[in-house]
């Protein structure tokens, strides 16, 4: 069977019998270039400009190389990327007139050195992937065939052994084997609580009522976080995979996959995989021959934060407005239309077929005890090297900030990192030798989530952080219950004003005490979760509440408590800031100390930003010292 | 029918399976306070005031009385500190929208548990409309068959109650949201609904 005409395969053997052949019309020695376009972030860079050049370039050249479009390989900092093999030649930052040179080197088997990794630390050329610090630390199971296969392509993902897993699960074990499995595994959700896999599927199976469903949650509304969308877009026959065998040992025969509308390339390569494996026989009616049927449909969400709640989205599945609901029966027992309903994360679905094929026992013995497996997660902030990376549960967060991510941008101090989405909170320095798990970031008052992490640097207000999540809750809240909408409105109004300098002394009793009411008493996790990122802030960061009460922001970020300066022993009367500010409220001549009236200035710190001699400063308390006009500037500091 | 036995602060109580906590309070005499919860409708769950603390396994968590079902052995406490506290702020945060001068229900309540009504609104935060967003009189007219004259549109805090368009008519015929506002809200019906336009 060629590509483009697929057969429907009628048992394990045959699903085999095309393996074999696919894998050995790839010769593993033949040229081949992986250009991440299949993903959001690669296609923002540029990517298929590159992947067009570079088939121009080698059918020109009259080479024999394949050129395959991959998803995200998680460095989105140097994108695009291509990697030639078979000696996995690792390129970054490509432009389309890199190419040429590009695939001259390759034809002549010369490296070009100024397209490889260069590292910031040791200024050394790296060429293979693997041996990047960004690469070198992570342990990609899940994330192991983004950047290598076609995601559009079934025969890739076969090739590479995929839905072997099925084939086992259907042919070689039972319902109930396969979920003895995932519960040996000891397979948490990925998608924010932790819950433990193998007893949401059997609730979901035991629980009376049918049908039974399966759903895929492909929302991730944290800013800054893409795990579950660059599973989606770059590998979704995994997840796919995952679904089908959940569902056969769940004992349900539809599924739903809920993508949120702001992800196209998500919905789109996951249209693409359930139309092929509907070609191939591995999705809908008895299955490989097995008996078993298994449809599913794609459900595009209208992406509100709240959505992510599994009430609010199978509601939403259902046709109606997205919204939390107030019962304690579980989704498990009662959810799309009060029957039996199994949602998980995409993160999570993609670890099934993984211990169906390698074991429960194999599982185990990555991660920890209490959280076994990898995590994906999404490192941005304030890192050098930002983007996704999987690593076995129970490595520290300082591995994973300061070895993957390359330490802390322009060699600033670490100040704190925000893990968990909006809804987590802040972990502190003297936390990063935790490990990272479950239970030990929900004991430092964070969470897991679903991954995302914020690394925050020295120039970060923990009172402003605290009021950007909560402002950004407010507006992602459904609203329905007293404490979250109310009390989210009073936070983030108490916030603010303490930003600006107008907090009052009973103002952290009150926060307080509505971060209990919200905690104890909202109706779903947007609202008791909401309170992390400011109880967090609040207990390792408590002497900046303090400084902001008394008009003070250490961090020098809040606006109205900060004044810029101009240092009259620094200035060169250079008339740089003069020129640049937008108000006009830099007073100076040349070769005289320029300053700053204060009245006038709306603190946007270009002065600041554009003075060659350091001279601007900013300062808070807010008070500058009095103003020196007409002084000479001193002008041998000049060097 | 099964029949389950709880506690409820210290009192045995038996309770017909699928019935909620706060079913089985009132039954045996102990007063939960609700806003949203009315005992002719479906519990809706937002008002979030009958919260009460259960204790399940050793551990012990804060639900909602009005939709969680008892269980046997079941431990629960409907006054401790933390919950009379919580009950507080609630009704404090309930004034910002019902405003300082709300009556009914939740002025009653207010005064049971002390709450200042006053508490939030020198934060200036908005113009209070009277309404807590209950949903009582949304669930009665549903109910009422006017083919859901009002409504609630937006989200966050720009949820409201409106009447929707061309029902005004319909609106005319009932009084049946009349007399389920725990606020007050609602202070005629017939020709002038007080809900606002969407
Ligand atoms: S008007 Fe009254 S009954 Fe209707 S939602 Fe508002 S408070 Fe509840
Ligand atoms: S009465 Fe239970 S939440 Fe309102």
């Amino acid at each position: 069977m060629g590509e483009g005409m697929r057969e429907r395969l009628r048992g394990p053997e045959e699903l085999e019998r095309w393996r074999e052949r696919l894998r050995r019309e790839r010769d593993p020695s033949a040229l081949l270039f992986t250009v991440n376009v299949r993903s959001a972030c690669g296609l923002a860079a540029g990517s298929e400009e590159v992947a067009k050049r570079l088939e121009e370039e080698v059918e020109g050249r009259g080479l024999a190389g394949r050129i395959v479009r991959t998803g995200c390989n998680g460095f989105c900092e140097k994108e695009p990327v291509v990697t030639v093999y078979p000696d996995e030649t690792f390129y970054v930052g490509v432009r389309s007139e890199d190419v040429p040179e590009l695939v001259e080197g390759v034809e002549k088997g010369k490296v070009v050195d100024r397209l490889l990794y260069q590292d910031p630390v040791t200024g050394q050329r790296i060429r293979k992937a693997s041996d990047l610090p960004f690469y070198r630390h992570q342990q990609k199971l899940l994330l192991s065939l983004n950047g290598r296969i076609d995601p559009t392509r079934i025969e890739d993902y076969i090739a590479e052994g995929g839905y072997r897993a099925l084939a086992k699960a259907l042919f070689e074990l039972t319902p109930e084997q396969v979920l003895e499995e995932v519960k040996r595994s000891g397979l948490r959700g990925r998608g924010g609580g932790g819950f433990p896999t193998g007893r949401k599927w059997e609730t979901t199976r035991k629980a009376p009522g049918e049908p039974k469903y399966v759903i895929v949650n492909c929302d991730e509304g944290d800013p800054g976080a893409f795990m579950d969308r660059s599973l989606m877009e770059g590998n979704p026959h995994s997840v796919l995979e995952g679904l089908i065998i959940g569902a056969y040992a769940i004992g349900s025969h539809q599924g739903f996959i809920y993508v949120r509308e702001e992800y196209p390339l998500a919905v789109e390569n996951i249209g693409i995989a359930i139309e092929q494996a509907r070609e191939c026989g591995l999705l809908g009616e008895d299955i490989l021959g097995s008996g078993f049927d298994f449809e599913v449909e794609v459900h595009r969400g209208a992406g509100a934060f709240v959505s992510g709640e599994s009430s609010a989205l199978m509601t939403a599945i259902e046709g109606r407005v997205g919204e939390p609901r107030p019962k304690y029966i579980h989704t498990a027992v009662k959810g799309i239309h009060d029957k039996p309903s199994c949602l998980n994360n995409v993160e999570t679905w993609a670890n099934v077929p993984l211990i169906i094929l390698n074991g429960a026992e194999w599982f185990r013995k990555i991660g920890t005890e209490g959280s076994p497996g990898t995590k994906i997660f999404s490192l941005v902030g304030k890192v050098n090297n930002t983007g996704l990376v999987e690593v076995p549960m129970g490595i520290t967060l300082r591995k994973i900030i300061f070895e993957i991510g390359g330490g802390i941008k322009g060699g600033k101090r670490f100040k704190a990192v925000q893990t968990g989405g909006p809804s987590g909170g802040v972990i502190p320095e003297q936390y990063l030798d935790t490990p990272v798990d479950f239970d030990e970031l929900t004991k430092l008052g964070s969470m897991m989530g679903s991954g995302g992490m914020i690394v925050m640097d020295e120039d970060t207000c923990m009172v402003d952080v605290a009021r950007f999540f909560i402002h950004f809750l407010l507006e992602e809240s459904c609203g329905k219950c007293i404490p979250c909408r109310e009390g989210l409105r009073v936070l983030d109004r108490i916030l603010t004003d303490l930003c600006l300098g107008k907090g009052k002394e009973e103002d952290l009793k009150t926060i307080e005490e509505i971060c209990e009411a919200m905690a104890e008493a909202s109706l779903c996790a947007l609202g008791t979760t909401a309170v992390n990122p400011v109880l967090t802030t609040m207990r390792y960061f408590g002497e900046e509440y303090e400084a902001h009460l008394k008009g003070r922001c250490p961090a020098k970020v809040c606006k109205a408590l900060t004044a810029y300066f101009i240092n009259p022993d620094k200035c060169q009367g250079c008339l740089v800031c003069f020129k640049n500010c937008p108000t006009g409220a830099i007073q100076g001549e040349r070769e005289m100390v320029h300053v700053i009236e204060q009245e006038k200035c709306i603190k946007c710190g270009i002065c600041y930003a554009v003075c060659p001699f350091g001279a601007v400063e900013k300062l808070s308390p807010p008070v500058a010292p009095p103003a020196t006009y007409g002084i000479k500037a001193k002008k041998e500091v000049r060097k | 029918m099964k029949e389950v036995t709880l506690e409820i602060d210290g009192k045995v109580v038996r309770a017909k399976e699928g019935m909620t906590i706060l079913q089985a309070a009132k039954e045996a005499g102990i007063e939960i306070p609700t806003l949203c919860y009315h005992e002719e409708m479906e519990p809706y769950g937002v008002c979030r005031i009958c919260v009460v603390e259960i204790e399940r396994g050793g551990r012990s968590r804060t639900v909602a009385s009005c939709c969680y079902p008892v269980e046997e052995g079941l431990k629960v406490r409907t006054r401790t500190p933390k919950i009379e506290r919580v009950r507080k702020t609630i009704l404090e945060l309930a004034a910002i929208t019902a405003g300082e001068d709300v009556g009914g229900e939740v002025r009653a309540l207010a005064f049971q548990y002390g709450a200042n009504l006053s508490r939030f609104v020198s934060l200036g935060l908005v113009e209070p409309s009277k309404c807590i967003l209950c949903g009582l009189c949304v669930r009665r007219c549903i109910e009422a068959q006017w083919d859901n004259a009002i409504d609630f549109v937006g989200r966050g805090v720009g949820r409201r109650v409106a009447l929707m368009p061309g029902k005004e008519e319909a609106c005319k015929t009932c009084s049946y949201c009349y007399r389920v506002c725990p606020t007050g809200r609602i202070t005629s019906f017939g020709p002038n609904p007080p809900f606002s336009p969407p």
